[in-house]
């Protein structure tokens, strides 16, 4: 666990949503599917991830249901929303806009200037 | 579309709280269950998986509330969520919480009531449309707020300020509408006087100005809407009938609306009717005599006008009658006051003392609170392993303060709940209460939104006063501290801390209200034991009016005389004579005297203004005034003889230097009739209780003839027998008068009536000051003994004497009662001056007080210390130590 990176401020609603994306979730799951698609690199302090799913929810870019999880215990579902889709598209394009900027920038060489 | 759904959310997240609250409470434990199923999979046992996935989540606590926070919980949703809370932390606690409710009920009930009378006497008006613009118009200097007819119509017509000035009295008649005549009591208004209020009638008509044409002109009355449901049972047919006024005709022209009682708060009458036929409603009329002030005049100013600029127009027109009228208005001034009682004469009084009554009321509410605070103090003091958990669970310091200030609310909310239903049922026997026999005086004070707003403000506002007073504690409260040393941490700290401030400020006040009332009861006792100048006990009063029958002038005497002798006659009546004012009776005349000398008869040539009765031969004696000197008057002293009267020892002082040269002296009365004084008795209370002392004179009424007649009857027989008797011999008279008899001292209670409520009053009050005393003290008390329990168990264990123990455990509390209790008696002993206007005799430098307050608060420590000292005594080492 030691190589995991904090995540950035305000990148968690975009891990949640991207999460979610490919169906259905608990929150427990939520944690599992983001270590997973991350390959473990990031980490997220398992009680925080909570206050970001309610404010999700609020913005009516999740939907919740209760089912039942693969452990056989009852567990509320998150799934994303049509705006929740649309928000998610948006922000991986903004993401993906800061990051080409980002590498760029850093990529450039000192003599380069 | 969308608006509407946010809205739904937000309403539904209002309204399903506690759902939202369970869920999330499931969701989260959910989240540990899967995390423990993970990590037992690794092979290690499934307690130690859950108390690990409990540390892997992190502040539980914590982030729950910020879940709360980013669903949209509101203001509305966090309140719901700690009032649930709160009252399942007091439902925990219950003889806590009982008192704390107690407590409050108490403080906020004490001012529920003080306020609604303040709020019927002084805040709420005259019930009258515009009543802002209404104001009495009365002397600015003498104690009385009256005016004279004839003044009235100066005032009327040549002042410039007001619209219309109306004018009234107050009476008793006999009205007859069924065949037995009974005895009303009514307003005599002139004929603008409902214009001037501007009042419509409820059935029929008022009368009006052009409705008067001179004495005795306008034979109509107008009924209460009262008067008119009780004695013609809402009869619309009721105008137009014929009455009999004291044997005069009368039509009755309307019904006034309900709940329209006229110019004054106190008094309800049954009827109106025009002043101008003063004569015939009173029996006498002094409608055109400029000396004698009877009437309140009250008028509406003009807008534009101020109060301040009417008064200078009203004293500008009283310079100008008193160089017109010398004689009567010499120095004349006049000044505005507020309508409703009696202008200045009960209203300054009244005012003061409901104003000083709100103060001590309020210094009630405040000792409640410094009460309560130091409760929630120690409350939060034993709270503090609570607290420091919750603080490392990750709860915020502001959500804990706002937990406790919630809780503190809660309480205020159900002591003012409980305050108010007492207050209520107290002000419905208050406004029913008719405080003066066969007189219609009562003071309505139902409650209304004012008294339930003000109550409400009050809780509140105390809620936040004593829950903020254990804010410190927790804001400096050190989680890791608080759970190393749980309750414990610094009970012991020897620095005055805010908790004995509360304690020792609530004595004081405490101590204030129980001097105030001590000094009041005091001057209550004295005032009944004090020397009238009469013996009420064993007298009966029987009161009549001879014109009600129409008998007139010698005819009058005559029966009087017959009315007499007839009781006289009855066993066991030992003496009985009659006058035509009693002493200490709502009514009373006055009238200037002059020396012998004097010759020009000018109210500032007076030698004094003595209180005049006209009596009959044998009145002194059935009143047990004390004949001092000379002798009583005659059936010899009529008309034709020479005048003659018997003064008090006040008079004789001020007319003649002493009581030895008054008899065979001469004084003369208005005119300039000599008079001759033939005895001297002792001086007594006229007016009131608290009156300096007055000349009095008792002139004989077959001289100065009067239809009113207070039969005075002396008789050791008891008083359901007498009065039967005397019904009994006065019917077989025949004479067709109402009679209304009663003890004298029942009547009496109409003097004494401002003194006793002002009494009880303060009474109530300096007993809740007792009773919140006790609990602040027994509860800092128990308090300080529970937490040094232990630390007593040792020193008993080492051998400490009773003493040493009590001391160490109770040492503080009594230090502070010592000190509370001598700034609060100091304090109240400065307020009692205050109460001096109205208690007769409050003297706050009586030793009497002193070592009544001093021994009080001796016996609220001694109550209080009790049960806490007991306990300390009791402390047993070995229990103790094994308790730890």
């Amino acid at each position: 666990m030691t190589d995991q990176a904090q995540i950035l401020p305000g990148t968690l609603d975009l891990l949640i949503l991207r999460a979610v994306s490919l169906g259905p979730l608990h929150g427990y799951g939520i944690l599992l599917r983001i270590a997973q698609i991350s390959g473990n690199a990031l980490m997220i302090e398992q009680g925080a991830l909570y206050p970001g799913l309610y404010r999700l929810v609020r913005q009516g870019l999740l939907r919740t249901s209760w089912g039942t999880s693969e452990n056989n215990r009852r567990a509320k579902y998150y799934e994303l929303t049509v705006s929740g889709r649309k928000r998610l598209q948006q922000e991986t394009d903004d993401w993906n806009r800061l990051v080409a900027a980002m590498t760029t920038a850093l990529s450039v060489r000192p003599e380069e200037a | 579309m969308r608006l509407l759904d946010a809205c739904r959310s937000r309403v539904s997240a209002i309204f399903l709280r506690s759902r939202t609250h369970d869920e999330m409470e499931q969701e989260l434990r959910a989240h540990i269950q899967h995390r423990a199923d993970d990590l037992e999979k690794t092979g290690i046992s499934r307690a130690e998986a859950e108390r690990q996935a409990r540390v892997e989540f992190g502040g539980y606590e914590h982030f729950k509330e910020e879940c709360h926070e980013q669903s949209g919980a509101n203001v509305v949703d966090s309140l719901t969520h700690d009032l649930r809370y709160a009252s399942r932390v007091l439902r925990k606690s219950p003889g806590f919480t009982m008192v704390a409710i107690m407590t409050l009920a108490l403080g906020i009930g004490a001012n529920a009531v003080v306020f609604s009378i303040l709020n019927a006497l002084v805040l709420r008006p005259v019930n009258v449309p515009q009543a802002q613009n209404l104001y009495v118009i009365q002397p600015a200097s003498t104690g009385s707020s009256t005016e004279s007819y004839p003044d009235y119509l100066d005032i009327r017509d040549r002042n410039r300020s007001f619209t219309a000035i109306a004018g009234y009295e107050m009476a008793p008649a006999g009205l007859n509408s069924d065949g037995t005549p009974a005895q009303i009591w009514l307003y005599e208004a002139t004929g603008n006087y409902f214009d001037v209020l501007g009042v419509q009638p409820y059935l029929g008509r008022f009368f009006h100005a052009s409705d008067e044409h001179g004495a005795n002109s306008a034979p109509y009355l107008v009924l209460s809407y009262g008067y008119w449901k009780s004695h013609f049972f809402g009869n619309a047919n009721v105008v137009g009938r014929r009455v009999r006024l004291n044997r005069f005709t009368y039509t009755v022209l309307g019904v006034a609306p309900p709940g329209f009682r006229g110019s004054e708060l106190f008094f309800s009458p049954d009827i109106w009717a025009p002043l101008v036929d003063e004569q015939q409603v009173e029996g006498g009329s002094d409608l055109t005599s400029r000396g004698a002030r009877g009437m309140w005049l009250v008028g509406n100013l003009k807008g534009g006008i101020t109060p301040s600029q009417a008064s200078a127009d009203l004293n500008d027109l009283a310079a100008s009658l008193a160089k017109e009228h010398p004689e009567d208005d010499a120095g004349m001034r006049l000044k505005l006051s507020r309508p409703g009682l009696l202008g200045d004469m009960l209203g300054g009084p009244v005012r003061a003392f409901v104003t000083g009554l709100m103060l001590l009321s309020a210094l009630v509410l405040l000792a409640a609170c410094a009460n309560l605070g130091s409760l929630f103090a120690a409350r939060a003091g034993d709270r503090g392993r609570e607290v420091a958990l919750r603080l490392a669970l990750g709860s915020s310091r502001g959500r804990i303060l706002r937990q406790l200030l919630t809780e503190a609310v809660l309480v205020s909310l159900g002591g003012s709940a409980l305050g108010i239903v007492g207050a209520v049922a107290l002000l419905r026997v208050i406004s029913a209460w008719q405080p003066v026999p066969d007189i219609p005086i009562n003071v309505p004070v139902n409650p209304d939104l004012r008294t339930y707003l003000a109550a409400l403000v009050l809780a509140l506002v105390s809620g936040l006063i004593f829950g903020l007073v254990p804010a410190r504690q927790v804001l400096k409260a050190d989680p890791y501290q608080g759970m190393k040393m749980g309750s414990q941490t610094g009970a012991r700290s020897e620095r005055i801390s805010l908790r004995d401030i509360l304690l020792a400020l609530e004595i004081a006040v405490c101590a204030v209200l129980v001097t105030a009332s001590l000094v009041a009861v005091r001057g209550m006792v004295r005032s009944l034991h004090s020397n009238f100048g009469f013996v009420p006990i064993h007298a009966m009063q029987v009161c009549t009016d001879v014109d009600m029958g129409g008998h007139h002038g010698e005819d009058a005497a005559i029966l009087q005389r017959r009315i007499l002798e007839a009781v006289k006659g009855i066993p066991g009546v030992s003496a009985a004579g009659y006058t035509n004012r009693v002493p200490l009776n709502l009514g009373w005349s006055d009238n200037t005297v002059f020396k012998d000398s004097a010759t020009d008869y000018k109210i500032s040539n007076a030698a004094a203004d003595a209180m005049e009765y006209n009596v009959s031969p044998g009145y002194l004696g059935a009143a047990e005034t004390t004949l001092i000197a000379g002798r009583d008057l005659t059936w010899n002293d009529t008309k034709d003889a020479p005048r003659v009267a018997v003064v008090n020892q006040e008079f004789a002082r001020r007319l003649f230097g002493s009581e030895a040269n008054a008899i065979g002296s001469h004084f003369k009365i208005w005119n300039g009739v000599r008079v001759l004084v033939i005895g001297v008795v002792e001086d007594g209370k006229y007016k009131t209780l608290s009156e300096d002392p007055q000349p009095a004179m008792f002139l004989s009424i077959l001289q100065s003839p009067s239809s009113e007649t207070f039969l005075i009857v002396r008789s050791d027989r008891g008083t359901a027998e007498i009065t039967a008797a005397l019904e009994r011999n006065l019917r077989a008279l025949n004479t067709g008068l109402p009679f209304s008899i009663s003890t004298w001292s029942r009547e009496l209670n109409t003097a004494l009536f401002s003194a006793r409520a002002a009494s009880m009053a303060l009474g109530v009050l300096g007993v809740l000051g007792a009773m919140l005393a006790i609990t602040g003290i027994f509860g800092l008390a128990a308090y300080s003994v529970s937490k040094r329990l232990r630390e007593l168990g040792i020193r008993i264990a080492l051998g400490a004497k009773r003493r040493e123990v009590l001391s160490a455990a109770l040492g503080r509390v009594i230090r502070l009662l010592a000190a509370g209790s001598a700034v609060g008696l100091v304090l109240g002993l400065a307020a009692t001056k205050l109460l001096s206007f109205i208690v007769y005799q409050a003297s706050p430098r009586d030793p009497a007080v002193l070592g009544g307050v001093i021994f009080c608060m001796t016996l609220v420590g001694l109550m209080a210390a009790w049960i806490p000292a007991q306990r300390a005594l009791g402390a047993d080492p070995l229990v103790l130590l094994r308790e730890e």
